[in-house]
């Protein structure tokens, strides 16, 4: 045994006073824990200790060490970030956090209702806020994240209208396209629609010309990728039902209390990201996927994803918790096994519950109203520095718009160069993804961002690019 | 699905005499003669007793329950054994039982629509139940037989009155109970007596799948046991070869590619189909052996009972003769992971009646269990 | 219990199995608990200088797609939210309250306070992914250093941080199985082998990533078949995907000989080691001739498991395998740390971003908090405590740990309950929900059940004696209850937060409802 020695025990590792392992040791008939790894052979152990660092035992050594390495990261707290792009800096309250890391919620797992009853009716309330807030009966406990749930929506759709084709747009971004495209080869094949050059919303005409009795769905991002609010919905939607195919709309549900839910405007299913709802950024780390459709049987038995659904219980007035349609047998041969869920992101879930039902209903429409505000007033500020412009500028916007740098005689990447040495994160560079776009830059703005912080992007972007 | 606005009716019949040569080392109580035999060695009838311990694990305190018996040792004194106070239905017809009043009985219930018809016995028992109610109703097996291979019997007394009562709690609160299609296979009692087993498949009997308390984390979408014939059946429809007879044996995995293709199936027997057309429905080895030694062929089974034979049991027409014009590497066999999961451990078995093909086909055989799914299977003589 | 008038003094000592009670609030579902004009948190208000600039944009959107009514939301001041989710809070049992020792393959082990404190800090909190590499090199130090400690784990010589869960390190590994094949123009390559007590996700993936899947039964003693192996591989062969120990506990002894079965088929071979939490620095991936291997964070590195997820999977190469793997990889010049996207071979992404970055850095603080003695005790303390559990269980009449009779399990067991149920007519099911009237519980197992009425224990290196002799004798006392009084158990629990649920609602779409307004409406309770 390695515990022997004077060495004080590990914390986390309360079996290690040598009497507690001699009297374990005795009561299963062994004279050495070596004596239990008879099975592994001599050939496969390892005759020497893992060439590992020497350990931080002590709690303080191991936050100093862990503070240290952290302290090398600039966070959007200490600069001024306008960064988006499908992860994005709204206020987190406090409440979410508290929950979020209360250790009932953070060290439960698997439990059935019978031991984790909270987490059922938390995760139903998660559903139940998401459903108000976009108008459907049915959501998922949440996948891995918001690419996650778009593949998942078109392979569901691609079941239940049994057809083989579906059309995204080009505003969709290039991350959430290569996501569908591998997620959905080899079954399905993947045919881009292009935003008009104008406006930035989907190019109908295209649409039109583009779909036909192969096409299952039609994937519309709104707000787009660019930011750009799809005002054509009703249109598109009659498009695509008149063609016997299904809606599938992608939508940030930061932006729901100002903008029509898509069950409003008859999309089909629903998704997105929830990361907006009460999750830190974490670099990247806050991710999650939300898939709402209505209660319709053909579509409930497609989700590969678990429904938690209430029901009675053998106490008159307890509420109970469970799996909706637990055997969902209606999956394709074809299918069978090529959608999974694990272990994915339902702390974010309860987390976003939580956002949900600190915000209500005025909160969310405060919110959305807001940004929109700010995000105008940023596209009048930014559009007005010389040589840059907003391509999009008359369409509508919430939280994203793009502008193109490259008249000021600078690359994209050079602008953001010198606001970075500036303090300030400027937007995610798209020359490279969308090159039609010149030196286009992606600009985000929330709820977060003062009339100061807009003014300063707006006075250094215009020093920069001078 | 409302709950329904009566007591919910439970049927039981009890083979007062099965399992009586069992103790005495008889095999079976087939047979008059076999029954005085064992009486004259001292046995005594065991059925009434494990039928009390199965009643009493029904539910008495919170679900309505209307229990309808056979008379005297055939239902009645059992129940009121286990303290119950049941309907009697009909009279006996005379000093003994026998098959003819297990079947009158049972079909009786069948008439009054119980929601579950409890019966106790062994095989044979089981196949006077399903030719008196066929499919009509759920049924469920009380084991007290020497001969327990049909699959419509809960484990034990106390597992068939808990899987009972979960019926009545469903039925009563207007759930979906789940069944599921189970073997019903008989023996020639005097090829069994000698030693030599040849069960036959009978037909099937509807009864209850277990029910689900608690549902497994981490795994929200399990097709179920359906979905996987379903799966199976499209994997072994995608590999069919044009020009090429294919000889689709016995059991409910094997139906399932005949409704993949879009044919008719004889569940207890054997047809064949080629190009996507049936060839030939419910064959004996003769005409079998014609098709198969006319052009290119190959076999589709399953494992029948829950012994896990793969040939030789349920499936003798596929014999030996059949077996050898077809080739080792035509046999296609299928099996839901269900299927092989409840042999617990034990390997595929054959049966052929020819040693040394037996010897032949033993080793490592791939089992189609799914759409583009494989287990590789021990298989035994 | 029973209450008399007076208590006794001294207060007599504990009873060996506590008299527990679950948190039960009875808490309404949250739309009940709304108040009209109730305010739980308010958004900043616009200022003046906006206003006064740009009016109300929302006003001016088409009525096609501006919301004219707010979503249904509930209303409730901050308090009331606290409440409700404290509550709710109170109504699991996760490790921070019961002897997790039930959830067998979950590796349900303390996750250290301090980590929590580490990967929440605003450091992390408010980074975002896309920021320039020059302000992001804490995380990617710490990034590149978690990859260097479970090489040296592992043995293997490149890994990936990226996936955000074990299923998807798994899918990882049969994409780059795929992407190595093609590279080598060996197209015909189209079936994996896993074995029955791997985890399902192994076949789940191969099956997303297109293959074939052939699936081995144990032998007669319930070790991989390696007769199996030998009649499965060929020239089809794309990988092997291997657990072990399985889940059953087990150690395959010639898994090395699997290894060059599957090699010398031209097959690569992966090891899914969600279960090592056993063999940290007893034995290594790369040691038995693995080319790819993956790690669980939330398992075997203390990540917590947050009611399922956000997890984190990290994948591990040999160097020959490294330029498949997804992009970016994270480099180190001596100097300054950068994101590699410049990688041709890559698999592509898996993900959004990098990783579950929250947890990386928590599975790095633990690991340094161990080092290489400490990992070694943490392998020996949790196969310790299985042995002893498992000592401590089969003395109960009615289980038995099914295959490989006589012999040690490395860090959990499957047990089977089935002769118990034979008798008492009582399942497994059945038992696991009385466990928790004495507050805790325990999985069975996938379905279908292979093991009959199964039951799966990890004790894991967290757990003292004394917890374990507890959960012990709590299965003694079910089991005891199951033979004297099969009705209360059938019918338990009783001092849980809930009754039995009745199922029939879930299943039936006319009552199924997955949402409260969903619900309302079913129920007629609309109006």
């Amino acid at each position: 045994m390695t515990s022997t020695d004077d060495r004080p025990a590990h914390p986390y590792i309360p079996n290690t006073a040598p009497a507690t392992r001699e009297a374990m040791l005795r009561a299963i008939g062994a004279t050495s824990v070596e004596e239990l790894y008879a099975d592994i052979p001599a050939h496969l152990r390892m005759t020497e200790p893992l060439d590992l660092p020497p350990a931080l035992r002590s709690e303080a050594e191991l936050v100093r060490h862990v503070e240290d390495l952290l302290s090398r990261n600039t966070s959007t707290r200490e600069a001024l970030s306008f960064l988006g792009a499908g992860c994005y800096p709204h206020h987190v309250p406090a409440v979410c956090d508290e929950v979020s890391s209360r250790g009932e919620f953070l060290t439960a797992y698997a439990g059935e209702p019978y031991e984790d009853h909270g987490r059922f009716q938390a995760l139903f309330e998660y559903a139940s806020m998401m459903g108000e807030l976009l108008e459907m009966d049915v959501v998922n406990v949440p996948t891995y994240d918001g690419l996650q749930a778009s593949a998942t929506a078109l392979r569901m759709a691609a079941r239940i209208s049994g057809r083989t084709s579906v059309l995204v747009t080009t505003a969709t971004g290039p991350e959430e396209l290569s996501k569908i495209r591998g997620y959905l080869a080899p079954d399905l094949d993947v045919q881009l629609v292009p935003f008009d050059a104008a406006t930035g919303e989907m190019d109908l005409d295209a649409l039109r010309a583009a779909i036909g009795e192969r096409t299952a769905a039609v994937l519309v991002k709104t707000p787009t990728y660019l930011g750009v609010v799809e005002t054509r919905v009703e249109e598109i939607a009659t498009t695509v039902h008149d063609a016997g195919a299904l809606l599938v709309a992608s939508v940030d549900p930061s932006t729901l209390g100002v903008l029509r839910p898509p069950a409003a405007w008859s999309a089909d299913i629903a998704c997105g990201d929830i990361q907006p709802l009460g999750m830190h950024q974490s670099y990247g780390g806050g991710h999650a996927g939300f898939i709402a459709t209505r209660d319709d049987p053909r579509f409930v038995l497609e989700y590969p994803s678990r429904l938690f659904g209430i029901t009675s219980t053998r106490v008159v007035g307890e509420y109970g918790f469970g799996d909706v349609a637990y055997e969902r047998t209606s999956f394709a041969v074809r299918e069978e096994g090529k959608e999974w869920v694990g272990t994915a992101a339902a702390l974010w879930g309860i987390t976003a519950g939580v956002y949900l039902a600190l915000m209500g209903p005025r909160g969310m429409v405060e919110l959305g109203e807001g940004m929109m505000a700010r995000t105008r007033y940023a596209i009048e500020r930014l559009g007005a520095v010389p040589g840059v412009r907003v391509p999009f500028a008359p369409s509508h916007h919430v939280k994203e718009f793009v502008v193109d740098v490259g008249g000021t005689g600078r690359s994209a990447a050079a602008a953001l160069a010198g606001l970075l040495e500036r303090g300030i994160f400027g937007g995610v560079d798209l020359s490279a993804a969308f090159p039609a776009l010149g030196q286009a830059v992606l600009v985000c703005v929330t709820e977060m961002h003062t009339k100061a912080d807009i003014d300063r992007l707006a006075d250094e972007l215009a020093a920069v690019t001078r | 699905m409302p709950a329904p606005d009566r007591p919910i009716r439970l049927g039981l019949v009890v083979n007062p005499i099965a399992g009586i040569g069992g103790r005495v080392g008889l095999k079976g109580s087939d047979g008059e003669e076999v029954v005085l035999r064992a009486l004259a060695l001292g046995a005594a009838p065991e059925a009434g007793a494990r039928t009390v311990r199965a009643l009493e694990r029904l539910d008495r305190g919170t679900t309505r329950l209307e229990l309808l018996v056979a008379p005297g040792p055939m239902g009645e004194d059992a129940a009121r054994a286990a303290g119950l106070a049941p309907l009697v239905v009909g009279e006996l017809g005379g000093d003994r039982t026998t098959a003819e009043d297990t079947r009158r009985f049972a079909a009786a219930m069948a008439e009054r629509g119980v929601d579950l018809l409890l019966f106790t016995g062994g095989d044979g028992t089981a196949v006077d139940v399903l030719a008196a109610v066929g499919d009509a109703v759920p049924v469920l097996g009380v084991p007290a037989g020497v001969k327990i291979h049909s699959a419509a019997f809960a484990v034990s007394p106390e597992a068939a009155g808990t899987l009972a009562a979960w019926v009545a709690r469903d039925v009563a609160a207007g759930a979906r109970a789940g069944f599921r299609e189970a073997e019903v296979l008989d023996l020639d009692e005097d090829d069994y007596r000698r030693g030599q087993i040849v069960p036959r498949l009978v037909g099937y009997l509807r009864v209850p799948r277990e029910p689900r308390l608690v549902q497994a984390r981490k795994a929200p979408s399990p097709a179920g046991e359906d979905a996987a014939a379903r799966a199976i059946a499209a994997d072994v429809v995608e590999g069919m070869e044009p020009d090429r007879a294919y000889v689709l044996g016995p059991g409910t995995t094997i139906r399932a590619v005949a409704e993949r293709l879009g044919v008719p199936k004889t569940l207890v027997g054997v047809d064949v189909v080629r190009d996507g057309r049936l060839l030939a429905a419910d064959v004996g080895e003769d005409a079998l052996l014609a098709i198969v030694e006319e052009g290119p062929a190959a076999l589709v089974v399953t494992p029948i009972g829950g012994q896990g034979f793969v040939f030789g049991r349920g499936n003798q027409q596929i014999g030996p003769r059949v077996l050898h014009a077809v080739g080792r590497e035509h046999v296609v066999v299928v099996a839901t992971p269900w299927k092989l999961a409840s042999l617990a451990g034990m390997p595929f078995r054959v049966d052929t009646g020819d040693p040394r093909l037996d010897a032949r086909l033993t080793g490592h055989v791939l089992v189609t269990t799914g759409y583009g799914d494989r287990a590789v299977y021990r298989i035994e003589a | 219990m029973s209450v008399e008038d007076r208590g006794t003094w001294p207060v007599g000592p504990k009873p060996p199995i506590r008299r527990f009670h679950q948190a039960r609030w009875d808490e309404p579902v949250i739309f009940e608990l709304s108040q009209p004009g109730a305010r739980g948190v308010l958004p900043p208000a616009v200022e003046p200088g906006i206003r006064e600039a740009v009016g109300d944009p929302a006003a001016e959107l088409p009525p096609s797609v501006r919301r004219t009514d707010p979503p249904a939301l509930p209303e409730l001041a901050q308090l009331h939210v606290v409440r409700h989710y404290a509550r709710l809070s109170q109504e699991n049992l996760g490790v921070d309250l019961n002897v997790d020792v039930g959830q067998g393959t979950c590796t349900m082990k303390y996750s250290p306070k301090v980590n929590d404190r580490l990967a929440t800090g605003p450091k992390l909190a408010d980074l975002h992914p896309l920021q320039d590499a020059s302000t992001t090199q804490g995380i990617l130090e710490i990034m590149w250093r978690l990859e260097q400690l479970l090489k040296a784990i592992s043995g293997m010589d490149r890994f990936t941080l990226q996936p955000g869960a074990g299923s998807v390190a798994i899918y990882a590994n049969i994409a780059m199985i795929r992407a190595y094949h093609a590279s080598r123009g060996d197209d015909g390559r189209d079936e994996v082998i896993t074995t029955i007590f791997s985890h399902p996700s192994n076949a789940a993936c191969a099956k997303t990533a297109g293959y074939r899947v052939i699936t081995l039964y144990p032998d007669a003693d319930g070790y991989p078949d390696l007769e199996a192996l030998k009649a499965a591989v060929s020239e089809r062969t794309a990988a092997l995907l291997i657990t072990n120990p399985e889940d059953t506990g087990i150690f395959n002894p010639r898994i090395d000989e699997f290894v060059d079965v599957v090699h010398e088929a031209g097959g690569l071979c992966a090891y899914d080691q969600a279960n090592a939490n056993g063999i940290l620095g007893i034995t290594r991936a790369r040691d038995a001739g693995f080319d790819l291997c993956h790690f669980n964070l939330h398992k075997t590195f203390s990540t917590p498991h947050a009611c399922g997820g956000p997890a984190a999977g990290a994948s591990g190469v040999t160097e020959e395998l490294a330029p498949f793997l997804p992009v970016p990889t994270v480099e180190f010049d001596g100097s300054t740390y950068r994101l590699d996207h410049d990688r041709p071979s890559s698999i592509g992404k898996l993900r959004p971003w990098y990783g579950v970055a929250p947890n990386i850095v928590r599975a790095y603080a633990w690991i340094v908090s161990l080092g290489a003695e400490g990992l070694r005790e943490v392998a020996e303390t949790a196969v310790l405590n299985n042995n002893y559990l498992m000592h401590r269980v089969l003395q109960i009449p009615g289980v038995s740990a099914p295959y490989a009779q006589g012999r040690r399990r490395i860090e959990q067991v499957r047990y089977s309950w089935e002769r118990l149920a034979a008798e008492t007519g009582v399942g497994s099911e059945d038992l696991g929900l009385r466990a928790a009237d004495f507050g805790t519980h325990y999985w069975t197992s996938h379905h279908p059940w292979i093991v009959p009425e199964p039951m799966t224990l990890e004790p894991t290196e967290s757990y003292s004696m004394g917890d374990l002799d507890e959960y012990a004798a709590i299965l003694r006392r079910v089991a005891e209850e199951a033979r004297s009084d099969p009705d209360l158990v059938r019918a338990a629990p009783y001092a849980s937060t809930v009754h039995r649920a009745d199922h029939g609602p879930l299943d039936d779409p006319d009552r199924w409802a997955v949402t409260w307004r969903a619900y309302r409406r079913k129920a007629g309770l609309d109006g």
